[in-house]
């Protein structure tokens, strides 16, 4: 029948179970088009993120190097994207630009992941008066509106890029760590959780073993549909003129745009750039995301 | 005319994994006033049979043969006579369980929905009829206000009987009416649909796993595995002397209350039913038989006479094919 | 047991307000240079006008003694004096409400509409309607508020000419009744239309998800068996139950759109409390921002007490009987 073979350690077949599942999502993944188109577009936008030093000379963006530009001009072979009022290029923000919309979102939303998982874990792990007090604190956050919040916040602090990541993060994590909450607790129901106690296992130890491989997938998949929400209000945060100053992001060139009467004048490639770069990029993470979450949630997985 | 009749039925389900076959060329029939029982484990295509009788089944199922309800093939029905024949033709009895109910509406009001919607009664009458309708399962016409959760199960299973009379109906499908229930609510709602039955001389067509349940409410009883029918006659002779192995090791596994021999002898059946996708050549059940023979794994055995009234699927069973 | 239902809401609400109050005062203080020096930067000031503005803006004392002042004005109807102009608040405020109410009111409601699509939609999944209403929430839902109103504006008001590109009212108008209704109605539509475009993705990917997940109920299978046809089995089975979650969401949502209002209100020049907010936020005008928080946090709670209420109303599971 089978030959005498070498058992395997434990390690390794964790590890080809690993390697197996990895391959299964990315199979499902590779199905489902729309999803891989996102994840396309994705990385054609961050590839151009990481290419602008390449691509444009950042200094061409200074006051002081207005030079003979033209003010206001349209989309031409010189300028693909126009001019904007002080004659500066129009694709050079974009290009610019768009580093901070993307490191913005991406950062925000780990900071929000990061926060709302570690309260909704410890909250539906520990459960009692640590469940119910931390509990208490995200609803309370859930219900104050998060946007006026994020604007007294950035108002209130000194502008700068790691406020606006900071007050991203602190205004949006409620609602991630209701969802882990409401996953650990349903993990800890089920019977195998405690059998492995009764067999003597220590709480970290089931916290390792069962109920981390049960919500890291659910965290995975909450981070990128939260990367679109810390992406849109980065945009009107720094429309509102809360963002960072010394930098342009994609909402910035809107606020810019609309300072400066582009609108009135019909000079719609000051504003239809940035505002279409923002709406391709959330697109294409939703894409993506809502594949992943497909895939990845265990509870749509049950269904 | 029978009031049921069904030739050569055949359901395919559509799923991700491929077509699945539920029900694979099912012949059966019930006349008027007769009450049938309809066997078998979970799986076994039973439950497909009460859908496809009124066609609820999901888009995209596959339906070959026919389904004459008082003569008329349901699958030719255009839509607008399909939903006039539901409920007043023939009405199904499904588990009382919590969801079976909407749980926003009140139980009277469900009720009331039928009758308003097969007659041309005001709502006040269909209220009246309503609170009849309740009292005669056994229940105070006042449950008409309540709300799903608000009853127990056995009470939820008499709004349900209530609610299939309520368009009075010739033919009762009940589909595992009583599996949720404790014994003592069982034994009290089995007691109700036999009153009701003979009451109203309906047909009741009886679809359970539980074998000695059906032996007390049925005249004949046919026995399901894996999408057909291996055994049928009447049903006190096939719970005494099952010819089927299935059948055998059914009976066996449900003592009889009072009876010293099976209380001393619980008898289960190892194996699973065989995966609908994957069906092996032969006789369905031989994995699991006990008396199985070379034969049984080659020869796919078609019904065959066992005696005035009996049939079953068997190669042991000497007799024609029906 | 309905009674106890109502006020147990009610009490949660209030004690959230409590939080929200104290919050709000703390959030204020957080920059240690909150004191009349740095709030009017530039400004020659004698000791005595420090005094007295300080005593005005509720900064002398300790955080403790500031804290019961602030308390005990709140309770007398009174948020403070406006920074810019040393209004009153509750007057600034009060101004933009009514904007404000209109433009949001209006767009919710439009918006909402978008709870029958997403029903449709998931009752049919995977249909050509569903495809189709599915791929214009995820392109609206990606549109930045800015930016769509940027385009409205751009597109219907300066380019086409066919709406005003801001204000409420035609400026220097003295028009009263019908006509003032309908130049209001007329300034209105843009805001309107970006607000809704915005926000009626939400509420269609928040009902399509209800309706698919209410779908797998055994119920519909007896209401089908009933003889109802396909719509009715929808309508008066389906939906009332796929509500329920939608109903809650719609209380958060509200937040959103108040969010939303902001943007918009700036843009087209609404003068309405979101206007406000951007115009205390780059001031800065601290008392009116506080008050502000106050107030859309205040209506926040209110929002998912109503929900609340409403979702006890509507599901009798839930509401103790």
């Amino acid at each position: 029948m089978t030959d005498l073979q070498v058992p395997r350690s434990g390690r390794a077949v964790a590890w080809d179970r690993r390697r197996a599942s990895l391959a299964s999502v990315w199979r499902s993944l590779r199905n489902d088009r729309l999803a891989l188109l996102g994840f396309v577009v994705l990385l054609l936008f961050t590839l151009m993120a990481f290419a602008a030093p390449l691509l444009s000379d950042k200094s061409s963006l200074s006051a002081a190097n207005t030079g003979d530009n033209p003010v206001w001009s349209p989309p031409s072979w010189e300028f693909l994207f126009g001019t904007d009022h002080l004659g500066h290029s129009v694709a050079a923000q974009f290009l610019w630009g768009s580093r901070i919309s993307l490191f913005v979102g991406l950062m925000a939303t780990l900071l929000q992941v990061g926060i709302g998982s570690l309260v909704g874990l410890t909250a539906g792990f520990f459960g009692g008066w640590v469940d119910a007090v931390l509990m208490r604190i995200t609803d309370w956050f859930l219900v104050i509106p998060f946007l006026p919040l994020a604007i007294v916040l950035a108002a209130v602090l000194q502008r700068g890029l790691w406020t606006i990541i900071l007050v991203i993060g602190v205004t949006s994590w409620p609602s991630t760590a209701r969802l882990l909450r409401a996953q650990v607790l349903t993990v800890r129901q089920r019977l195998y959780v405690d059998r492995a106690r009764s067999l003597g296992a220590g709480r970290i130890h089931v916290m390792r073993r069962h109920v981390l491989p049960n919500v890291t997938p659910l965290i995975l998949a909450s981070t990128t549909l939260a990367v679109p929400i810390s992406i849109l209000t980065e945009t009107t945060l720094s429309f509102l003129g809360l963002g960072d100053p010394t930098s342009t992001s994609w909402g910035g060139m809107l606020n810019a745009a609309k300072d400066n009467s582009a609108i009135s004048g019909g000079r719609w490639w000051a504003y239809m750039p940035p505002g279409l770069g923002i709406v391709f990029v959330v697109l294409a993470v939703t894409l993506f995301g809502r594949a992943l979450e497909e895939i990845l949630d265990p509870r749509l997985r049950e269904r | 005319m029978s009031v049921l009749e069904l030739q050569d039925l055949h359901v395919t389900y559509r799923t991700e994994g491929g077509p699945v076959p539920a029900v694979r060329g099912v012949s059966l029939t019930v006349e008027a006033g007769e009450t049938v029982g309809l066997a078998g484990e979970s799986g076994c295509g039973k439950s497909t049979i009460a859908s496809a009788v009124l066609r609820l089944l999901p888009r995209g199922t596959k339906v070959s043969g026919k389904v004459l309800l008082d003569g008329e093939d349901v699958y030719a029905m255009n839509p607008g006579r399909l939903r006039a024949v539901r409920w007043t033709s023939a009405a199904i009895v499904f588990q009382g369980a919590l969801q079976s109910l909407n749980p926003v509406r009140r139980v009277g009001q469900q009720i009331e929905e039928a009758i308003l919607l097969h007659s041309t009664q005001s709502t006040a009458a269909a209220r009246v009829r309503v609170g009849e309708l309740l009292e005669r399962v056994g229940l105070p016409a006042a449950r008409a206000e309540r709300y799903p959760h608000e009853l127990s199960g056995g009470q939820r299973q008499r709004v349900l009987i209530a609610l299939a009379l309520a368009c009075g109906p010739q033919l009762l499908i009940a589909d595992e009416p009583t599996t949720a229930l404790d014994v003592m609510v069982q034994a009290q709602v089995l007691a109700l649909l036999e009153e009701l039955q003979r009451e109203h001389g309906l047909s009741l067509l009886f679809i359970t796993h539980d074998l000695s349940v059906l032996t007390h409410t049925c005249q004949r009883l046919a026995v399901m595995y894996a999408g057909r029918i291996v055994e049928e006659g009447g049903s006190k002779q096939v719970f005494a002397d099952p010819q089927h192995p299935y059948s055998r090791a059914l009976a066996a596994a449900f003592p009889t209350i009072g009876d010293p021999l099976s209380r001393m002898n619980p008898q289960g059946l190892a194996g699973d039913p065989p995966d609908p996708l994957a069906l092996a050549p032969g006789c369905p059940f031989a994995p699991r038989c006990a008396v199985a023979v070379a034969e049984c794994s080659t020869l796919d055995v078609a019904l065959r006479h066992a005696g005035p009234g009996r049939s079953a699927a068997c190669v042991h069973v000497d007799g024609p094919n029906v | 047991m309905r009674a106890r239902f109502l006020i147990m809401k009610v009490v949660g609400a209030l004690s959230t307000l409590a939080f929200v109050v104290v919050f709000n005062f703390f959030l204020f203080r957080i920059v240690n240079e909150n004191t009349v020096e740095s709030m009017f930067r530039g400004r020659n000031l004698s000791a005595s006008q420090i005094a007295r503005l300080e005593r005005q803006f509720n900064l002398d004392g300790s955080k403790w003694e500031q804290f019961t002042a602030y308390v005990n004005q709140l309770l007398h109807g009174n948020l403070g004096v406006s920074m810019k102009d040393f209004r009153p608040v509750t007057t600034v405020v009060g101004e933009a409400l009514w904007p404000t109410i209109l433009l949001v009111g209006t767009s919710t409601l439009l918006a909402m509409t978008g709870i029958f699509l997403g029903f449709r939609a998931g009752w049919r999944r995977r249909s050509r309607y569903d495809v189709g209403v599915t791929t214009f929430s995820m392109f609206t839902y990606s549109m930045p508020d800015a930016w769509l109103s940027m385009v409205f504006l751009g597109l219907f008001a300066s380019g086409l000419g066919l709406f005003p590109t801001g204000g409420l009212e035609d400026s220097g108008s003295n028009a009263t009744g019908l006509s003032q209704i309908l130049d209001q109605a007329h300034h209105m539509a843009l805001p309107a239309m970006v607000l809704a475009i915005a926000y009626i993705g939400e509420y269609t990917i928040v009902a399509r998800s209800a309706m698919i997940d209410t779908l797998r109920e055994d119920y519909l299978q007896l209401a089908r068996a009933k003889g109802l046809s396909d719509a009715n089995v929808r309508r008066k089975h389906a939906q009332p139950n796929a509500l329920l979650p939608v109903v809650s969401l719609s209380a958060l949502n509200f937040g959103f759109v108040l969010s939303g209002a902001i943007v918009v209100e700036t843009i087209f020049s609404w003068p309405g409390l979101g206007q406000l907010t951007r115009n205390a936020a780059t001031g800065p005008d601290f008392p009116v921002l506080q008050g502000l928080f106050l107030l859309f946090s205040a209506s926040l709670i209110f929002a998912n007490l109503v929900a609340d209420l409403l979702y006890g109303r509507i599901d009798p599971r839930v509401n103790g009987r």
